[in-house]
């Protein structure tokens, strides 16, 4: 496993620097990985990063970049909406020159065309967002403030929002309303009953499960060597 | 008596909350939920409503949650089931 720093387009215009995660001896099978997002790429991280580890075993290069705004980005999230991802995407393709791409969650949407590959547990982005806007509800009303749901949405919407901890711009927010994971001859979409056991994303701490990695990498494996 | 919208109900409580196989099975109606399952913080309630819309093909109004719903694992079922009569 190796760390690269890798030329990234930044919103707004110009290159920046992000962090990619790389299992990368040139070998003809790569897989790039675009993950999961916010609150869900912590519960997530551990579980990918196995799966490459196998897919790295097994014979397969790959590579977990960074997108702007995220993960170890120095970029503020507030900045970024969704065509950033899919620039930042698209720049990993040309650099990484993967031959199948894994979306895990909202890392569905900004699959780059062109790439057969995976959706695992695909999500509308208004999932995501209808998720967070209730999360802070609830903990408002915990301390006693009441907050509505659309209400938070327009401000969202006007002049972005901190959910979850994360603080949005307001093109992310329209973005997310708006996306839907892609449809395609060469996407196929993994579920969990495949996988087995429950989806680690719906889990309040992150976890890990070795069955659920030795699950996924196998059936990725299997897809990229047949 | 099991209901379809019983099993859903608790394969979402056993993913959302962690549990080990079977550990739902032995929830009754009068199992509480809020208060005894520590696990059950804001944001894995948020992600519980989202799978219950998801999974049992319901709406929840933000106005329908209170403290009360999540009280009992009986609760919580009556207010599914009486979603997917409306549904």
């Amino acid at each position: 496993m190796t760390f690269e720093d890798w030329p990234c387009p930044r919103p707004g215009g110009g290159t920046g620097s992000e962090l990619a995660v790389r299992f990368d001896r040139d070998r003809p099978r790569r897989l790039l990985v675009l993950p999961a997002l916010f609150d869900e790429a912590n519960r997530m991280r551990r579980l990918t990063i196995e799966v490459l580890r196998r897919l790295d075993a097994a014979g397969i290069d790959g590579v977990l970049p960074d997108l702007p705004g995220c993960n170890e980005s120095l970029v503020p999230l507030e900045a970024c909406g969704l065509d950033d991802w899919r620039a930042a995407a698209s720049a990993a393709v040309e650099r990484f020159r993967p031959s199948h791409v894994l979306a895990v969650r909202g890392g569905g949407l900004m699959v780059p065309p062109g790439l057969p590959g995976w959706l695992y547990g695909p999500v509308k982005g208004t999932t995501i967002l209808r998720q967070m806007l209730r999360a802070r509800v609830l903990s408002a009303r915990e301390s006693g403030r009441e907050e509505s749901l659309d209400a938070l949405l327009a401000t969202g919407l006007e002049e972005g929002i901190a959910l979850a901890g994360h603080a949005f711009g307001p093109q992310m927010i329209a973005d997310l309303q708006a996306a839907t994971p892609p449809k395609g001859a060469d996407l196929s979409e993994i579920e969990q009953d495949l996988i087995g056991g429950s989806p680690l994303w719906l889990r309040a701490e992150p976890d890990e499960d070795r069955a659920q990695a030795d699950a996924l990498a196998a059936v990725l494996a299997v897809g990229m060597l047949a | 008596m099991t209901t379809k919208t019983d099993r859903t109900l608790r394969r979402i409580l056993t993913d959302v909350l962690g549990l080990k196989p079977g550990q739902v099975d032995a929830f009754t109606a009068e199992t509480g939920l809020f208060g005894h399952l520590p696990e059950l913080d804001s944001m894995a309630v948020a992600a519980l409503l989202t799978e219950m819309e998801d999974r049992l093909e319901i709406q929840i109004d933000e106005d329908e949650i209170d403290g009360e719903l999540f009280e009992t694992y009986g609760s919580l079922l009556a207010f599914a089931e009486a979603k997917r009569e409306d549904a």
